[in-house]
């Protein structure tokens, strides 16, 4: 109370034509608190979003980027369901009654073998239909294509991890550390960076072919064969540096940001402040990267397998299953077209789905 | 600018060492030697093979001894064929090198004229069908388009020949080869098109009066084309490695295809050196680009 008065003594008008108000004038009963509703009207903000849910709402009002995560959605689904449904494996050859049936290789899609027909003709069942056909080994063509969808998808995703992972942390500790440290660990990178890397994949493919047959026999990893495993292995060697270069950018202009400086003020310690506040900061440039890693290593894949280079047989991939319809090509183009546009519409609804995401979450790149 | 293109170079040096010490000792863990047969060599022979070859040394003193005949041109000798490779791969790769070289520049130039189509009617029907074809071609591997194209004009529709050393027609191979590289071009120069439409120099050529067509090819393109030029180096590597299967598919006999069969026969010193080979002509490629990019472009600094 006493201040108070001491400052109304204070606020009095000095000058006659002041427009300061002369508070002497005025009681406590002038002044009452504004009620929750008068307060409301005057809060004009919008809801408060978070960067995450901000981004979404853009991806979801672009068709494209939504149409390609319907049609990657639906390939899964298939993927994971057709196994279930079809009564054929991947590397089973067609048997009726328990007998195998040589007259079930190269059938057109939905066409029934001469055994096949005579079976059902006799005893009234139903055979489930080759919706794709058969190869010329009499095996279930649809299965094969689900089964190479499988393979080319998880590749992708598989090795796309891998590079997240190496190229982040080479990339946040050359950028976070900087000097000394960054222009040695950026020199490999550059040195890296200029290596023909399908050249060494095909190079240790070929060489790792042979030393590690013997060694991964007998384990799951044999049914993925040698050659995926090279390549897999070249992944992890080479393709990071274009994500550890790009986090390190990143990290180079946010580790300069003021909060940082706060951080370390009160004495952060420097894996914390990587995690916490540099890491989330250049989040959108990750997952963006991450999404378009995935159809260049499917690419890769195709390529490796469309030179014999990938998943052993009997399993099958994609690229394998086009450069095997290659043999029949003029008599079954089916063969090769069905794992063609499987590929492309793979590779297609992930870049948009890519490029969607960049469009979202990244407005600096727009 | 000096220093700059000699660390470039030393750099383009090293990765060719790491790639030749990378396919060497790779070379070695390939388990038997080349004279290792079902049936077994006189252990005295056997030592004078190896002499002869350098077997005997230290894997290191290989190595170097490897590099010095590379360097002299002496590349070995293929495993299946017996032939010196040298000749080899020079001669596959007169033709593999036309093929390719069509590619690149039929990239380079659709790519260009597309690209800034698109960036000129932006968001009109011309610019939305390159975006639609371009989206389209670089979802497709080349070893699909490749296919799909002989499938359909040489083997359904009949209107081109199968390729043969009598009948060599390159249309179809250098279209399957050209089209990834020319839709990534096409992207590339809309974008950088668009980025300098809007700058301030563009502004004051068209209010000094400067028409409409010599704003664009003089002012806009121009300076729109440097972001191209940092694509040849990646598109040469890409053209290289797709032409494997190209070629393969066509059944051209360059070599790519060589390369393709060596693998499949396990012929490693075809391996090895057309890996080698192919390794440094991508890095003189990336070492020309990154040049030629730095010269064309006075804003980049040299640090």
């Amino acid at each position: 109370m006493q201040s108070m008065n001491n400052e109304q003594v204070e606020l009095k008008k000095r000058q006659f034509l002041s427009s300061q108000i002369d508070l002497s004038k005025f009681n406590g009963k002038d002044f009452t608190l504004a009620t929750d509703e008068e307060k409301r009207q005057q809060d004009v903000m919008g809801e408060s979003t978070t960067f995450f849910k901000d981004g979404m709402r853009r991806l979801r009002k672009n068709p494209l980027a939504m149409g390609s995560i319907i049609v990657i959605l639906a390939i899964i689904i298939i993927i994971t369901i057709a196994p279930h449904i079809c009564p054929y494996g991947y590397a089973q050859q067609i048997m009726v009654n328990g007998v195998k049936d040589k007259s079930a290789s190269n059938l057109a899609p939905f066409e029934y073998s001469m055994m096949e027909q005579r079976y059902m003709d006799s005893s009234g069942e139903k055979v489930f239909p080759h919706i794709f056909g058969t190869d010329s080994l009499g095996r279930d063509y649809f299965i094969r294509v689900i089964y190479g969808t499988r393979v080319s998808l998880s590749v992708g995703v598989v090795a796309a991890i891998m590079v997240l992972i190496i190229g982040l942390i080479y990339g946040s500790v050359a950028g976070y550390f900087g000097g000394t440290v960054d222009m040695i660990m950026m020199r490999i990178v550059d040195i890296i960076y200029s290596l023909p890397d399908m050249l060494i994949i095909i190079l240790l493919s070929v060489v790792l072919n042979e030393r590690l047959t013997p060694v991964i026999a007998g384990t799951p990893l044999a049914r993925l064969g040698s050659n995926m495993i090279s390549m897999f292995i070249v992944f992890a060697l080479l393709y990071w540096v274009g994500m550890a270069r790009l986090i390190r950018g990143q990290i180079l202009t946010i580790k300069n940001n003021e909060y940082v400086l706060a951080a370390r003020a009160i004495g952060t310690k420097d894996g914390r402040i990587l995690r916490r506040h540099i890491l989330p900061n250049c989040l959108s440039v990750i997952i963006i990267t991450t999404a378009l890693q995935v159809p260049s290593a499917i690419f890769t894949e195709s390529y490796l397998s469309f030179l014999g280079l990938g998943v052993s047989a009997p399993l099958t991939s994609l690229g394998s299953l086009a450069n095997d319809a290659r043999l029949a090509l003029q008599s079954y183009p089916h063969r090769l077209v069905i794992p063609a546009i499987v590929i492309c519409l793979i590779v297609l609804a992930l870049n948009l789905i890519g490029d969607g995401l960049r469009d979202a979450f990244d407005s600096k790149l727009n | 600018m000096g220093r700059y293109v000699a660390k470039r170079i030393l750099l383009a040096i090293v990765s060719i060492i790491i790639v030749s010490a990378i396919t060497f000792f790779v070379m070695e863990l390939i388990p038997g030697g080349p004279f290792n047969k079902e049936k077994a060599t006189d252990p005295a022979v056997q030592k004078v093979l190896e002499e002869r070859y350098n077997l005997d040394k230290p894997i290191g003193t290989q190595y170097i001894l490897y590099m010095k005949g590379v360097l002299h041109g002496d590349w070995g000798v293929s495993l299946k064929t017996g032939r010196d490779i040298w000749t080899d791969i020079t001669s596959k790769f007169s033709i593999s090198a036309r093929l390719g070289g069509a590619a690149a520049i039929l990239a380079i130039i659709a790519g260009i004229i597309f690209g800034s189509i698109a960036a000129l009617t932006r968001n009109k029907w011309p610019d939305r069908l390159i975006v639609f074809l371009t989206t389209l071609g670089t979802a497709m591997p080349s070893f699909v388009l490749a296919t799909l194209l002989l499938l359909v004009f040489c083997l359904k529709l009949k209107w081109l020949p199968v390729w043969s050393s009598s009948n060599q027609n390159y249309t179809l191979p250098i279209i399957a080869l050209s089209v990834y590289p020319m839709a990534y071009i096409t992207r590339l120069t809309k974008t950088s098109m668009l980025d300098s439409l809007n700058q301030d120099y563009i502004r004051t050529a068209k209010a000094k009066g400067v028409s409409g067509m010599k704003v664009i090819f003089l002012h806009a393109l121009r300076n729109a084309l440097i972001p191209v030029i940092t694509y040849v180096g990646p598109m040469i590597a890409y053209i290289l490695t797709g032409s494997m299967v190209v070629e393969n598919i066509f059944t051209i006999g360059g070599l790519g295809t060589a390369f393709v069969t060596s693998i499949t026969n396990r012929d490693y010193t075809t391996i090895m050196a057309t890996t080698l080979f192919l390794a440094i002509l991508m890095v003189i490629a990336n070492l020309l680009t990154d040049i030629a990019y730095k010269l064309v472009d006075p804003r980049i600094t040299f640090n």
